[in-house]
């Protein structure tokens, strides 16, 4: 026990040390009437029994309605199942917790307590023997008088970790080799499914547009043919092939007054009769872009408002995007519908280290 | 004493020794093999102060026990996996769809598992919950004083089990696969990717290749039941080990001293209090599950990343990096070869680092500036610390508009204003705001310890209005009493003279400050920190303070010759046998 004695003297208490007023010590504790009334007492335990026997009838009807309310009711719009279950375990919950604390409040003892503190630090006497306990540890391992041992362990755990690191590699191929290997068509960050004469067809369907098809103003969000035909067969794409060939593929396609597009250098011929393509990924961090104002010709992202000016080789007029949308080069096929001239000439989507 | 039970003769009968209670027959089995009763003996009657913002604390506790129950509960269905099926649930309108097995295991969930839709939206809540109350818990702590030296440490697993909180929600949120949380996925690859030198590479280990591949959903999955759950699980033992071994702070009070904790004992009281709570809360997440709908997937349709839904928006408690995103300009270098997005690598994944750590070094920041090194049990209210309560307002002020920022598109609408506009305000408020709150809570704080100055020197309002013989009236004051008094005068007097800050006070173990380089910078902040405060009054200024409030006192009442001292009508104050004082 002596080691608990030692006291926080060492502890300046400004409650103590500066004392203005004294401390009046302890409030003189007040009995309740559940204290002193055997009447108030015994309504007290029968209030907290009923709580109890709630809980018991909430948790008998939980059962019922798990078995007699059908997934299809519904009740005041809401879907009757969820709201009879929950309802009911509510109940059983809230029951037992407000019985509980009524009868702690009402019924348990309710003297309050007073515990000395002691500090966090331990005794002078119990702090020396650790550390000389320590000390001898230490010297008795010699980690001190050989070095050549301990400098040995230190490297070899170090590096151990390693083994725990390497392996991670194999979590996933780099973009290095996905670009190599080419497991899907248009892999790596630096490619899309788009190729020279791809049709550029509606999402969803698939079908293939005219020019004519498009009226000044319109937006069609479209994709590359190739996700409905590019499997070895011409079958569709599935799986991450599909999922990461609509990823960096999926373009927005809009037609203005070809007199209102302001052609980048070179893209001169990159637009059909005021029809222009872009890509629909955000070069901000990589949402689809949706939402055309075709007065202006800006297109806005959902995720953070960067806003794109289209007429002008979709310029960033607005928001955290740093570069513009790519613009995927159009031309029309012997059949007369749109396909890509070519691939982006650049990444789509979020920038990366790498990009350049 | 029921004298039946013991032994009650030495004569020829045979002594009956008193049987032990049934609880203690099951203790002494358990501590004849597991020895516990030495630590038991000291923990069973524990000693809990009671008092309405310790409960906080408990919400966070009670509410992740919560996601612990419902979380197992919705394993038993859901199927982390991104392999794609065709929907043939009961949900018509996405029936015949293709989607991921994470999506329809989401929707079988809602629309067949009968309660299952119940046990989705609890999760969620209760999420909420823990985020939020562990947010206001911190708050509590650092307005109170009670993160000072022996709880730093637990201050900095309090930080801990935030950021893994919050973690934890964002994985979760991720799993369904639905196109509001794809989208949140797909913007967390761009954030990845706008890592210097090893973006790329990080983005493709953990997507398994080029995003979305088809390994996220699972691995997000192993993330959130498990590696993160145990490690909260073990942080939030630990915290409740400290909460134990360093007692916990009280308010000072009648009887409550820094070497004492006075309360109701953790058996039975506080075990009944603290465990019929936990029934509280889980029911009321029970009530916002029936009644609250919360993330209805179904609505928003598989993750297509073609695709977006108008008004993305993260959950509440990812808003306020999401804001720092969004009003950061555009900004980009390219410059040998390579590319720096400052636009992302700044808000997202510098800023809510630096935030985090500054919030972890807080109380080890404060411990350097005041060069206290005492140990602290009783709180203060927020008032008593200007600097400090300023310091978190001016951090939670730039939360609050980073956090706006997020809705910018919301404001810009409800305001009829360009979110151009927004932005641009928004950019300039989230330095300038933060600095005027800060200026503003020091002063408020201030007068507020200046009014507690007042009543201590000149009493307390009585509502009690008396007429002088020259027709004025005047509000009677009168001395607080010695409870109230004590409790005013209860607190630490700063290390301040006349406005100077004293460094070589001792005795308050404030230690002298010449040493180190940056000493010139602590004493700079030691008067920032003190300089302005309002003291408590010396015993001096009480006793002159009374002498005038006694003497105005008597000239106010002297008509009658009656010291009517007012605390008789003003239930402050007992009144039986003491009739009106005469002077
Ligand atoms: C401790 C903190 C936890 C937080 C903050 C958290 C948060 C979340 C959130 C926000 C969701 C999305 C819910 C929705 O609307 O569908 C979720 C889903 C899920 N969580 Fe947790 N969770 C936690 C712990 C756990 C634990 C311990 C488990 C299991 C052992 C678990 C299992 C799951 C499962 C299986 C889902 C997917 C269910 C579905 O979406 O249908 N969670 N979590
Ligand atoms: S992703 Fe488009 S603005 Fe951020």
């Amino acid at each position: 026990m002596s080691d608990d004695a030692h006291e926080l003297d060492t502890v300046p208490d400004a409650t103590v040390t500066d004392d203005l007023y004294a401390n009046p010590g302890l409030a003189e504790h007040h009995w309740r009437p559940t204290d002193v009334d055997p009447k108030m007492e015994k309504r007290a335990e029968r209030q907290v029994a009923t709580l109890f026997g709630l809980s018991t009838i909430c948790t008998i009807l939980f059962v019922v309605s798990y078995f007699t309310v059908d997934k299809t009711d519904t009740f005041a719009g809401l879907g009757a199942q969820n709201l009879t279950l929950g309802l009911t375990l509510a109940g059983a919950l809230l029951f037992i917790g407000i019985g509980v604390i009524q009868w702690a409040r009402k019924l348990m003892a309710d003297l309050e307590i007073v515990e000395s503190r002691h500090p966090a630090s331990s005794s002078e006497a119990d702090r020396a023997a650790t550390l000389e306990s320590l000390d001898q540890g230490i010297a008795e391992s010699g980690i001190g008088r050989r070095p050549l041992v301990r400098n040995s362990l230190l490297g070899a755990v170090g590096l151990v970790g390693v083994t725990a690191v390497v392996p991670l590699w194999d979590l996933g191929p780099t973009n290095a080799k996905v670009t190599k290997e080419q497991p899907y068509p248009g892999a790596g960050l630096e490619n899309t499914i788009w190729a020279p004469g791809m049709r550029v067809v509606r999402d969803v369907v698939g079908t293939p547009i005219r020019p004519g098809d498009l009226q000044i103003g319109d937006l069609v969000n479209a994709e590359p043919e190739g996700l409905f035909n590019g499997g070895p067969d011409g079958e569709p794409l599935e799986g991450v092939a599909l999922q990461v060939g609509k990823s960096k593929g999926a373009v927005v396609v809009v037609r203005m007054e070809p007199e209102e597009i302001i052609p980048g250098k070179g893209r001169e011929n990159w637009s059909v009769d005021g029809i222009i393509c872009y890509s629909k990924i955000c070069t901000h961090v990589g949402c689809p872009i949706s939402l055309y104002e075709r007065t202006t010709h800006h297109l806005l992202c959902p995720c953070h408002q960067s806003t794109f000016d289209l007429a002008d080789s979709a310029r960033v007029v607005f928001g955290p995007a740093a570069r513009p949308l790519p613009q995927l080069p159009l031309q029309v096929d012997a059949d007369g519908y749109l396909v890509a001239q070519r691939d982006f000439d650049e990444p789509v989507g979020p920038s990366f280290w790498e990009r350049g | 004493m029921d004298t039946t039970k013991v032994a009650n003769t030495n004569g020829t009968e045979p002594a009956i020794a008193a049987k032990p209670s049934r609880a203690g027959a099951v203790a002494s089995w358990a501590d004849d093999r597991l020895g516990l009763a030495t630590m038991a003996k000291k923990n069973l009657r524990k000693v809990f102060p009671d008092h309405w913002s310790f409960m906080l604390g408990e919400i966070a506790l009670w509410s992740f026990v919560v996601l612990l129950l419902t979380g197992v509960f919705l394993t038993l269905w859901f199927t982390p996996s991104m392999g794609e099926v065709q929907y043939n649930g009961s949900y018509e309108q996405l029936r015949g769809i293709q989607m991921s097995e994470a999506y329809a295991s989401s929707l079988k969930i809602s629309f067949d598992v009968r309660g299952g839709l119940l046990m989705r939206q609890m999760h969620h809540w209760s999420a909420m919950l823990f985020v939020a109350s562990m947010m206001v818990h911190l708050l509590r702590v650092w307005f109170t004083g009670a993160f000072r030296k022996p709880r730093e440490l637990n201050w900095v697993i309090g930080c801990l089990l935030l950021l893994l909180g919050t973690l934890e929600g964002f994985t979760g949120y991720s799993l369904p696969d639905d196109l509001l949380s794809g989208t949140g996925i797909r913007a967390a690859d761009g954030f990845i990717k706008a890592s210097p030198v090893v973006g790329t590479y990080m983005s493709f280990l953990l997507f398994g290749g080029e995003f979305p591949g088809e390994s996220i959903i699972p691995r997000l999955y192993i993330i959130h039941v498990l590696l993160i759950p145990g490690l909260l699980l073990a942080l939030v033992g630990a915290h409740m080990l400290l909460l134990v071994y360093h007692k916990h702070t009280q308010w000072p009070g009648p009887g409550r001293t820094e070497k004492n904790v006075v309360g109701f004992p953790m058996l039975p009281v506080y075990a009944a209090k603290a465990g019929g709570f936990f029934f509280i809360v889980f029911g009321v997440t029970a009530l916002m599950g029936a009644l609250l709908s919360i993330n209805p997937v179904w609505k928003y349709g598989p993750y297509d990343p073609s695709k977006v839904t108008a008004g993305s928006q993260p959950d509440w408690y990812m808003g306020w990096p999401d804001g720092a995103l969004r009003i950061m300009p555009g900004i980009e270098t390219h410059i040998w070869g390579v590319t720096i997005s400052w636009n992302v690598m700044l808000p997202i994944l510098i800023l809510p680092v630096v935030a985090f750590t500054v919030l972890l070094l807080l109380p080890f920041i404060d411990a350097w500036v005041t060069g206290d090194k005492r140990d602290h049990h009783l709180l203060y209210r927020p008032r008593n610390a200007p600097t400090r309560s300023a310091v978190m307002v001016a951090l939670m002020t730039m939360y609050g508009l980073f956090w706006a920022a997020g809705g910018n598109d919301i404001i810009a609408i409800r305001l009829h204003a360009s979110i151009n506009q927004i932005t641009y305000f928004l950019r300039a408020a989230v330095i300038v705001g933060p600095v005027i709150a800060f200026l503003v809570t020091r002063r408020w704080c201030i007068s507020l310890q200046r009014k507690d100055n007042e009543t201590l020197l000149h009493g307390y309002e009585t509502g009690i209005i008396m007429r002088s013989p020259e027709g004025g009236y005047t509000e009677r004051h009168l001395p607080l009493d010695a409870t109230r008094a004590y409790v005013l005068t209860a607190r630490d007097r700063d290390p301040v003279v006349d406005g100077e800050v004293q460094h070589e006070v001792d005795g308050n173990g404030v230690p002298t400050p010449h040493t180190g380089r940056l000493s010139g910078v602590r004493n700079r902040l030691r008067t920032l920190m003190w300089s302005d405060n309002v003291q408590k009054p010396t015993a001096e200024e009480l006793d002159a303070g009374h002498h005038h409030a006694e003497h105005e006192h008597e000239l106010q009442t002297a008509l009658d010759g009656h010291a009517a001292d007012g605390h008789q009508f003003d239930g402050h104050h007992l009144v039986e046998d003491e009739g009106l004082r005469h002077h």
